[in-house]
């Protein structure tokens, strides 16, 4: 397992970083936000990405994609954090792709893969129901009937729900209310009968919404896995969404630390330059530090997803690792980027401030750290 | 590739018939082989491990051969590291002269220097001491006032140095002496060896609050030292001190690596883990029942877990033969400060059965616990502090202005 990028991963990596400067900076998040965009992403953009290939890059070749592997879509995500692009990156190609790839029939990826890595199609997947998340407590109910299924329940914060062509749904079809057995994953077209979506403003900015589902017919074809045992395939698609989210999160707090670090080698105070305070520099040097461990964990969490040998519970201790690691660190450091802004850091037009929105939500999303060091304390036999 | 495969299959032949079935036990702290004129080995396999591993230069594995190392490149010595993992061997050797010295004079002394005092490191002939820390010049190391004067063909040094480890079992020192009296701080100290059994040379132990007693106050007295026993120039001794502490960082840093480890070494010890040790003093079989230990030390673990990878990707991006740099303040300090809250939580873990001193009552590993939480204190401190690390993090690798500079301005 190798903890630095290769040639390949260095240069997409270069190229990822002009890209996202050039054509997607944080001026456009702020664009989006202040005019209150209906699709709260950018079409012309996200076309612009797929172009680049970055809709395909751990998809397979047989399926259309670029088998470039998730160390390369890592690299264009941690990327794509340094500028807050707000796309359906992590939705449809980090989420929506990664669970039809793993639970999908072969019809099924042979129908939908070559699609995503096309950017005709975009995904979002409706499965949390609480104000925290919780992937086993589904309440959501999948009722068999003779031609399929009928879907009844409620989804909270789905990424890119108002937006999405197809909803991933994750429902119960048998199975006690906490129970990993007995759920199981449909692909639910969003204008189907019955399904109310609703827009959420979110203080990240980004997309989501909550997702309402009544008496919703599905044909057995939207089965994705198998009735009753999706949790599976489901939680390794959680794990590798939330190793791809850690890279985009460390993006997000290098770019936070070098923001302040310029600011301390700028703004003076006493006849000083603040960087020289003691007081901030050991604070820098630790949040230094911390960086440089979320570094290695998001390489190493990284380089087990491309690894053939990697079983699925050592996934998932790297994902709860990166997970619960960068949620820490990115709290800290999303604080300290206002603090050391002093007054400037609370103004709306300075940018600072959306790295912490922006951290805030990314701590949530797949899981906090508090339910990441559960997990990995599990995990661990403790 | 090729020959890498093949010298991964010699070397794991080599292991598996030379090293002695005790060396691949964990180590015990009395028979850690330290090496020196006045080695002992309690254990007598230690002596044949050291002399077989010594005689192909693996103490120093990247060292040159012609100094007597074993001339690996990069990619072998983390072949060996591995294959010496797989069978859990003990190290062969271990001395400053290995972790601190060696590299230096590598780097900075002369061929002839080299050529009498690498050999011996490498078979564990010589054992070294640090001289840096004074009385008054502990962090503010340069300003340290030991004095060496040249008189003829001899330095006469007079000074007095502290918290030397070591220094009553060593045969030599590496000493920081001030050359220049009248220049800048840094501009006039020199780096000097010398023989501890020269005349004008006395040690007086120290007791640690853990209770033993490893360092030393140290003496010099008109100590003669040949003038060829500098080392760099005449006051340039600065720039090789500096090197030096990095090196030694880097040692101190792997503290942090073993400590969240569930299996070290193999040891079958409920204290080699906190986790196990906290869930055995509990009595807790399939989870540790106390939630909130449960996790501060799933966070301690993550963070080990997280450093360990960090060190691993230190040395993957350094480039052959290139040495540590200012990121081992880095390691140094988040390495020192993991030990250190291992045995906070190995306290916590344990209650009052950590809390022993001697006698009846607590088991020994308990006992051990006790003082090796007190030593663990050190870490921080020895090395450099983490304050100062802090500082050697904000100024050299975040670049940011120095207070006192400014201030001058
Ligand atoms: C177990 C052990 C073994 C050792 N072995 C050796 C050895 O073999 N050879 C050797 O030469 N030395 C050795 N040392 C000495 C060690 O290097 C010094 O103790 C260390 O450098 C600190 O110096 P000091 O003790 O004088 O503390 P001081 O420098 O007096 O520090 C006191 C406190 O002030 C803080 N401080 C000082 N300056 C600053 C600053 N600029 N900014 C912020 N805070 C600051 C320190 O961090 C510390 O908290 C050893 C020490 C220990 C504990």
């Amino acid at each position: 397992m190798a903890l630095v990028l290769n040639e390949d991963q260095q240069l997409l990596k270069d190229s990822a970083q002009a890209f996202c400067q050039e054509n997607a900076p944080i001026s456009m998040l702020r664009r989006l936000r202040d005019s209150k965009d209906a699709e709260g992403f950018d079409r012309d953009l996200w076309q612009q990405m797929v172009a680049l290939g970055w809709s395909g890059m751990a998809i397979p070749e047989t399926y259309g994609g670029f088998a470039f592997g998730y160390g390369g879509l890592g690299v264009v995500l941690e990327e794509t954090g340094h500028t807050l692009v707000s796309s359906p990156l992590i939705p449809t190609v980090l989420l929506g792709a990664t669970l039809i790839n793993e639970l999908g029939n072969e019809a099924q990826k042979e129908a939908l893969l070559p699609r995503i890595v096309a950017g005709e199609l975009l995904l979002a997947l409706a499965l949390d129901e609480h104000q925290v998340h919780a992937p086993t407590r589904i309440a959501t109910t999948a009722r068999a009937t003779g031609a399929g299924f009928v879907l009844d329940g409620s989804k909270l914060f789905v990424l890119d729900g108002h937006v999405a062509d197809q909803l991933i749904v994750v429902a119960r079809s048998a199975g006690a209310a906490d129970s990993r057995d007995g759920i199981s994953v449909f692909l639910v077209p969003a204008d189907t009968v019955g399904v109310t979506i609703t827009r959420t403003w979110m203080v990240d900015s980004r997309n989501s919404a909550t997702v309402v589902l009544q008496n919703v017919e599905v044909p057995a074809s939207a089965l994705l896995g198998e009735v009753g045992s999706g949790y599976a395939g489901l939680e390794k698609s959680l794990d590798i969404a939330r190793i791809g989210l850690a890279a985009e999160m460390l993006g997000s707090m290098e770019e936070t630390f070098a923001r302040i670090l310029d600011y301390l080698k700028q703004r003076e105070q006493f006849g000083v330059l603040i960087g020289s305070f003691q007081g901030l520099q050991h604070r820098a040097a630790t949040m230094y530090s911390e960086i440089e461990l979320c570094k290695s964990v998001v390489r190493a969490a990284l380089a087990a997803l491309d690894d053939p040998a990697a079983t699925a519970s050592e996934i998932a201790r790297f994902a709860s690792l990166a997970k619960a690691k960068l949620s820490e660190v990115a709290a800290l450091v999303s604080n300290e980027g206002i603090q050391m802004h002093g007054g400037i850091g609370m103004t709306d037009e300075f940018d600072i401030g959306f790295f912490l929105k922006r951290a805030r939500v990314a701590q949530q999303f797949l899981g906090d750290e508090l339910y990441h060091r559960d997990r990995y304390a599990a995990l661990s036999g403790f | 590739m090729q020959a890498l495969q093949e010298f991964q299959e010699s070397t794991r032949a080599w292991l598996e018939e030379n090293c002695p079935p005790s060396m691949r036990t964990p180590m015990v702290q009395d028979e850690i082989a330290w090496g020196g004129r006045n080695a002992t080995f309690k254990n007598p396999e230690s002596k044949v491990w050291l002399e077989r591993m010594a005689a192909k230069g693996w103490t120093c594995p990247t060292w040159p051969t012609e100094y007597g190392g074993g001339g690996l490149n990069k990619e072998q010595s983390i072949v060996l590291s591995q294959e010496l993992a797989r069978i859990n061997a003990r190290p062969a050797l271990t001395s400053f002269g290995i972790s601190m010295l060696g590299p230096v004079l590598l780097e900075y002394a002369t061929h002839e220097q080299k050529m009498e005092h690498i050999p011996k490191i490498v078979r564990g002939e010589i054992r070294w001491c640090q001289g840096y820390s004074e009385p008054g010049s502990g962090s503010d190391l340069a300003s340290l006032s030991t004095k060496a004067e040249l008189h003829g063909d001899y330095y006469t040094v007079n000074g007095a140095k502290v918290w030397t480890s070591y220094a009553d079992k060593a045969d030599w020192i590496f000493c920081l002496v001030r050359t220049d009296f009248e220049v800048p701080k840094h501009a006039g100290i020199s780096f000097l060896l010398f023989d501890m059994a020269s005349t004008g040379v006395s040690t007086r132990p120290i007791q640690l609050i853990s209770g033993s007693s490893p360092f030393c106050e140290t003496f010099f007295d008109n100590v003669q030292v040949p003038a060829g026993n500098l080392v760099g120039g005449l006051n340039e001794g600065w720039n090789i001190a500096k090197r030096l502490l990095q090196h030694e960082r880097t040692m101190i840093s792997s503290f942090g690596l073993s400590s969240g480890q569930s299996d070290r070494g193999g040891t079958t010890s409920v204290m080699a883990a906190v986790e196990v040790a906290a869930m055995h003093y509990r009595g807790d079989k399939e989870r540790l029942s106390d939630p909130v230990l449960r996790d501060s030390i799933a966070r301690f673990k993550i963070d080990s877990e997280a450093f360990a990878y960090t060190s691993r990707r230190s040395i993957e991006e350094s480039k052959q033969g290139q040495g540590p740099n200012a990121t081992s303040s880095m390691l140094k300090n988040y390495g020192c400060e993991l030990n250190k809250r291992r045995y906070e939580l190995l306290l916590q873990a344990l209650g009052h059965q950590a809390l022993g001193w001697e006698g009846e009552g607590f088991t020994p590993e308990e006992l051990q616990v006790t003082r090796e939480w007190l030593r663990s204190k050190a870490n921080s401190i020895e090395g450099g502090t983490s304050e100062v690390q802090l500082n050697v993090i904000a100024k050299r690798v975040l670049g940011l202005p120095d207070l006192v500079a400014m201030a001058k301005k």
